[in-house]
């Protein structure tokens, strides 16, 4: 019989980020309805935002604390989880879908003989047991998978469950000091991508496709993404073609999103890329053919031309946000 | 150096999805298949590495599947590996089982470097690679976008959200392969014909126990059609009040 959770969290330059919060409130969440206990473990040097969890809803966190943990180690957070996993001995671990969790996650199915359903946009326990729903075919369709194994990690998606701040309980903060941890793998430097958002982790992207013409013209897709405080995105023939960098492109053989709007210019929107956008919540489509495959997704569409709709929109933008 | 690359056989990335009457897969009616994308970068780092290293290595292409499987694993030995194993199985499995099947093959082959694509555009699952690697005991660094090797040390560059990680390890070791890694090599019309003549060894993939059991295969639900607002810059004003009033996401 299951009886404890463990919420798994991630922290980059000594940082929680948001989507270690959704992580804390989804595992409170479950924690609740299947009446078991609830944990945060985080792996990490200094920590300034830590005591935030508590008002994510767990009241129990261990840090688990050495100054080489201040970058990634997959090597070293795996044994130090796995340690204090076993200890616990919890049968949930949740993390998020992130480049961390996607990694870090199996190993720790492997440790701990759980399987690992990834990705989770629904986690259902109302009948008693979990069944969690997943996108597969960058999501052209969703499974609903149950674990097998007595003991099972779980990813979610970013974005997708939205963390709601109650009360402002301070956690019970447990310190373990990990010595001379496992850096057999370890991350000796980070190249940030000049200070800009990733689309991955966006809540609004501009994304732009081949009717752009060239990539001199994404200064108005990034024009119009600064504005909103969003993501550049770009379609796969942009980033075949070289204009954009991959890391931007979205779709099936890029990234799957699910801002909260999502800005279409000048995509005909192919069915690799309707996949990896189409769980947006808003999708706005700007594009001259009006029988284009992205205005049957969208939202909302404007059958025009790009280079006189789009210079437009910024211009209105720019007066509400004046 | 013996060097691995585990290749998936899926449904090419055109394929409009149905769900077949079993409820839990896709209808293969009319379905191209075709190696894994990300595969591809896989095999072409492997044999991009095979001819640094110089004549004592060689690759070795594995999958795990049914006999259709042959076509992707040919495909791979087109573009120049050295020999192939199907490990052979009808039904579903899920990553562990595959990963399971993986590594006892890795094993028994005496690889120390593994290629893997970063997912398979199937299931999405991005964890068969880690997997593997961890059942064996190998290191691990996924979704590898630059890869450098130097004696038994590893350097390789990973993409995650806003930058890229410089993560350094040392053999044994499973990377997987992510776009921009490298431009995969097309397969010579040579290639092909010699790629015929090359044995794909047959055995059963070994038994392993899946860990999770696919319930159900369902469509998300169609989203209804959007309103075209106009024809130009004149739909502008309408566009953003619906995005602040309707959908108040600005």
């Amino acid at each position: 019989m299951a009886n404890k959770i463990l919420a798994v969290l991630e922290q980059r330059e000594g940082q929680l980020k948001r989507s270690a919060f959704e992580t804390v409130g989804m595992a409170a969440k479950l924690a609740s309805e299947l009446n078991l206990e609830v944990e945060a473990v985080v792996t990490g040097n200094e920590i300034s935002n830590i005591n935030d969890i508590g008002s994510y809803g767990i009241s129990k966190v261990i840090h688990l604390k050495n100054p080489d943990f201040e970058n990634y180690s997959s090597s070293g957070y795996r044994d130090a989880v796995t340690d204090y996993a076993n200890e616990s001995d919890a049968d949930y671990l949740l993390l998020a879908n992130t480049s961390m969790g996607k990694d870090l996650a199996p190993l720790l199915g492997v440790k701990l003989n759980a399987g690992c359903i990834m990705d989770c946009v629904n986690i259902d326990v109302s009948s008693g047991n979990l069944i969690a729903t997943r996108p597969v075919y960058a999501g052209k369709a969703l499974i609903d998978v149950k674990p097998k194994s007595a003991k099972i990690v779980i990813t979610i998606r970013p974005n997708v469950f939205k963390p709601v701040p109650g009360g402002s309980s301070s956690p019970q903060i447990e310190v373990r000091e990990i010595s001379s941890p496992n850096l057999q793998t370890r991350v000796v430097e980070f190249k940030k991508a000049e200070g800009k958002l990733d689309v991955a982790e966006a809540d609004i992207i501009v994304s732009g496709g081949r009717g752009m013409k060239g990539p001199e013209h994404f200064d108005l897709i990034e024009e119009l993404a600064d504005l909103l405080g969003g993501a550049v995105g770009a379609s796969r023939p942009v980033v075949d073609a070289g204009w954009r960098p991959h890391s931007e492109q979205v779709g099936q053989t890029g990234k799957t999103v699910s801002p909260s709007l999502y800005i279409a210019c000048a995509i005909s929107g192919a069915i690799q890329h309707l996949a990896g956008m189409s769980s947006s919540k808003y999708i706005v489509a700007i594009n001259k053919d009006k029988e284009a495959p992205i205005f049957s997704v969208a939202d909302y569409g404007i059958a025009g031309d790009v280079f006189e709709v789009l210079p437009a929109l910024i211009e209105e933008i720019k007066k509400i946000k004046a | 150096m013996k060097i691995a690359v585990c290749v998936s056989h899926v449904p090419d990335t055109a394929t409009k999805v149905k769900v077949s009457s079993d409820g839990v897969s896709i209808d293969p009616t009319g379905v191209t298949y075709i190696i894994n994308p990300y595969d591809e970068y896989a095999v072409e780092e492997a044999l991009s590495t095979k001819e640094k290293l110089g004549n004592n290595s060689e690759v070795v292409v594995i999958s795990v599947g049914s006999d259709k499987s042959k076509e992707t694993i040919r495909k791979a030995l087109a573009m120049g590996a050295d020999s192939g194993v199907l490990l052979k199985d009808d039904n579903p499995r899920d990553s562990f089982a595959v990963a399971k099947a993986l590594s006892e093959e890795i094993k028994a082959q005496g690889c120390e470097l593994v290629f893997c694509g970063k997912q398979s555009v199937d299931y999405d699952n991005t964890i068969t690679g880690q997997l593997v690697a961890e059942m064996l005991g190998y290191s691990c660094i996924p979704v590898i976008v630059e890869f450098n090797l130097e004696g038994n040390k590893i350097t390789a560059e990973r993409e995650i959200e806003g930058g890229r990680e410089i993560v350094e390890t040392v053999l044994p070791a499973v990377l997987t392969a992510q776009k921009g890694l490298n431009e995969p090599r097309y397969a010579s019309l040579r290639g092909i014909m010699t790629a015929k003549k090359k044995t794909i060894e047959e055995k059963p993939a070994a038994d392993a126990e899946s860990l999770t059991e696919v319930l159900k295969m369902h469509l998300p639900p169609p989203k209804k059609a959007g309103r075209i607002l106009g024809t130009d810059s004149s739909a502008v004003p309408e566009l953003v009040s619906l995005l602040r009033e309707e959908a108040k996401v600005l």
